[in-house]
């Protein structure tokens, strides 16, 4: 199982589509490693740089609502797993992106707007890092000196290929 | 209690409940490209799995970028190919034969209502045309659809959309479903399916209905999905003459897979056409979009006729009528990609790519080409694009280019124009 957890990057903004998240040009790249410098190079957002330091030193993602909407690839979960970010949270998800995260052992962790907002009202600390229990289905951020925790809900299916780290796996011993 | 057409096809299809509401169904058809297939190759080589379920039922094709532009295109394309040949996969479309997926699948006979259908590709939900569970997956899902000839899904909840009353003159399925998901708004269908019915759905011809079910991606959806109906057999009748008596005997099978009078949806939204205008996109986002009227004037640089959307035969028709005997605007260029070999050669049969060429247009091989932005017409920063594709997303089209989609009749009558411009009035 992979680990969830780590420095947080918030991008507050609804319908963050797959071209921001990896633009359709590099899906020529034949290996998951040579997507990781593109990581969300055409995502426009005060304050945010996708060449930057924080990108890099993030491994949970926060987001709003419908998170990777737009194509099927799966390079958007892959741009984001050589970048060791194994989770993103977010409001809601298109159904493709969301899927295509639990196939590969990652994690799309979806959280009714209120308790996302707690999560956002860390966003401000320099500091602010979140840890994921999928198991235990509870979410710990911390961040400017404070700590709180909330719960999650998951299917038992999406749970199952986290554990199994992804359905190739979970599929072929099963079908 | 009555049945949606897609809890039918689910049902038929159940090959294992591992938990509540997740259905592990059996596929009818797997279909491959050479953007997303052939990671899932290299995987299933790496697994030491290098195998297919039933090469009788995968298709494949080159599409996005053919022929090959640089090395990395070419090695995406030999990996296809290769993997094609080894494993005996006769139905595998390339230079010369190939065309843009969802234009090429549907013509060569593929889907028939009540199959389930998946493929690496967002557009999958155009083939619910035909009455099929049609969803777009991503790489993985799509390597054990390969490998297992199954894929998982949760229970489909369907949105019922009726298009009421008749298409004015110059509006189309473009406009409609543009309208649809400007209701609906871009995650207003998602994990939803969407069942287009109502009055102007039955009076749409094969392609129409491809054009509308095309964009429930656009909204969310995992499928757009159209009743199996008389259009569905007449369509399909050369490839399913063999199999059934009389065209009647078809219908009466196909008809089977109709969702009930009493099926429960989780929504119904209706919609009367007939008061609607040609539609215009306005941002990076499909949901916004605008009657031409608001949009008329708006200059642009280029106009991009084609894609699994509206790159078909009555697009082009439609398009040609409007310019024939005409010019495009010196400050424009016009670009057009018929989406597969037989779309482009009944066209020149027709005299329809005369009309193109004389009126300016650059006409392509069948690709995807511009539409998302990888060859064959891709935008400058700054620059804008009349397009009659599916997805206005910032950079689809090349690095700060804008996109407005719209129908190819509006197309036709931008490029005329030089900004964008009503057709009504070319009519
Ligand atoms: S034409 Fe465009 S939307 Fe359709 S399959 Fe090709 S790239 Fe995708």
């Amino acid at each position: 199982m992979k680990t969830f957890g780590g420095p947080a990057l918030f991008l507050d903004r609804s319908d963050i589509n797959t071209d921001e998240i990896i633009p359709a040009k590099y899906l020529t790249e034949i290996t998951k490693e040579d997507l990781k410098p593109y990581i969300l190079e055409d995502l426009k957002l005060p304050g945010f740089d996708p060449k930057g330091e924080k990108i890099k030193a993030s491994r949970v993602v926060v987001s709003r609502s419908n998170f990777g909407c737009g194509s099927s690839r799966e390079h958007a979960p892959w741009v984001f797993e050589v970048n060791d970010i194994n989770v993103v949270i977010a409001e809601s998800f298109a159904r493709i992106f969301r899927q295509n995260m639990f196939n590969c052992g990652m994690a799309a962790l979806e959280l009714p707007k209120e308790t996302l907002d707690v999560l956002f009202g860390y966003a401000g600390f320099a500091d602010t890092a979140i840890s994921v229990d999928i198991e235990g289905q509870k979410i710990s951020v911390r961040g400017g000196g404070k700590e709180e925790s909330v719960s999650f809900e998951i299917s038992p299916f999406d749970k199952a290929l986290v554990l199994a780290g992804g359905w190739v796996d979970y599929a072929d011993s099963k079908y | 209690m009555g049945m949606t057409i897609a809890e039918k096809i689910f049902a038929s299809h159940l090959v294992d409940e591992p938990f509540q509401g997740t259905r592990v169904l059996k596929l009818d058809v797997v279909m491959c490209h050479e953007i997303t297939t052939p990671i899932a190759i290299a995987d299933l080589i790496a697994r030491g799995k290098d195998r297919v379920f039933d090469s009788s039922k995968i298709k494949a094709v080159i599409d996005h970028v053919t022929p090959s532009k640089d090395s990395k295109t070419a090695t995406q394309a030999k990996m296809l190919r290769d993997w094609a040949r080894r494993h005996n996969i006769k139905d595998f479309f390339d230079i010369g034969a190939n065309g843009v997926c969802h234009a090429l699948f549907p013509e060569k006979g593929f889907i028939r209502p009540g199959y389930t259908v998946i493929m690496g590709d967002s557009h999958t939900c155009t083939h619910g045309a035909f009455g099929a569970f049609a969803a777009g997956v991503g790489t993985t899902d799509l390597e054990v659809g390969i490998l297992k000839g199954v894929c998982a899904f949760r229970e489909p909840k369907t949105i019922r959309v009726n298009l009421n009353g008749k298409l004015p003159k110059g509006v189309y399925a473009k406009d409609a479903i543009l309208h649809v998901i400007g209701r609906l708004g871009v995650n207003g269908a998602t994990d939803r399916v969407i069942e287009f019915r109502g009055e102007a759905v039955d009076a749409m011809t094969m392609e129409s209905r491809m054009t509308l079910c095309n964009m429930a991606i656009e909204a969310g959806g995992t499928s757009g999905i159209c009743m199996p109906d008389s259009v569905t057999v007449d369509y399909l009748w050369p490839f399913i003459s063999q199999e059934y008596a009389s065209k009647e005997a078809a219908l009466a099978e196909f008809k089977k897979w109709c969702s009930d009078e009493d099926a429960i949806y989780e929504r119904v939204v209706d919609l009367d056409v007939s008061g609607l205008e040609p539609a215009v996109t306005f941002g990076y986002k499909p949901d916004q979009v605008k009657s031409i009227t608001e949009m008329a004037g708006t200059p642009v640089d280029q106009v991009y006729l084609g894609s699994c959307t509206n790159g078909r035969l009555e697009d082009l028709r439609v398009a040609a009528s409007i310019l024939k005997g005409k010019k495009i605007a010196p400050t424009v260029r016009a670009i057009l990609s018929p989406a597969t070999p037989k779309i482009y050669s009944d066209a020149l049969h027709e005299g329809l790519i005369d009309i193109f060429m004389e009126a300016g247009f650059c006409v392509t091989n069948p690709t995807c080409g511009a539409c998302l932005g990888m060859s064959n017409g891709v935008l400058a920063e700054g620059e804008v694009c009349a397009s009659t594709t599916n997805r206005n997303f910032m950079g689809r089209m090349g690095k700060g280019g804008m996109v407005h989609l719209m129908s190819p009749a509006t197309s036709a009558a931008t490029a005329i124009e030089g900004k964008m411009a009503d057709p009504r009035k070319y009519l």
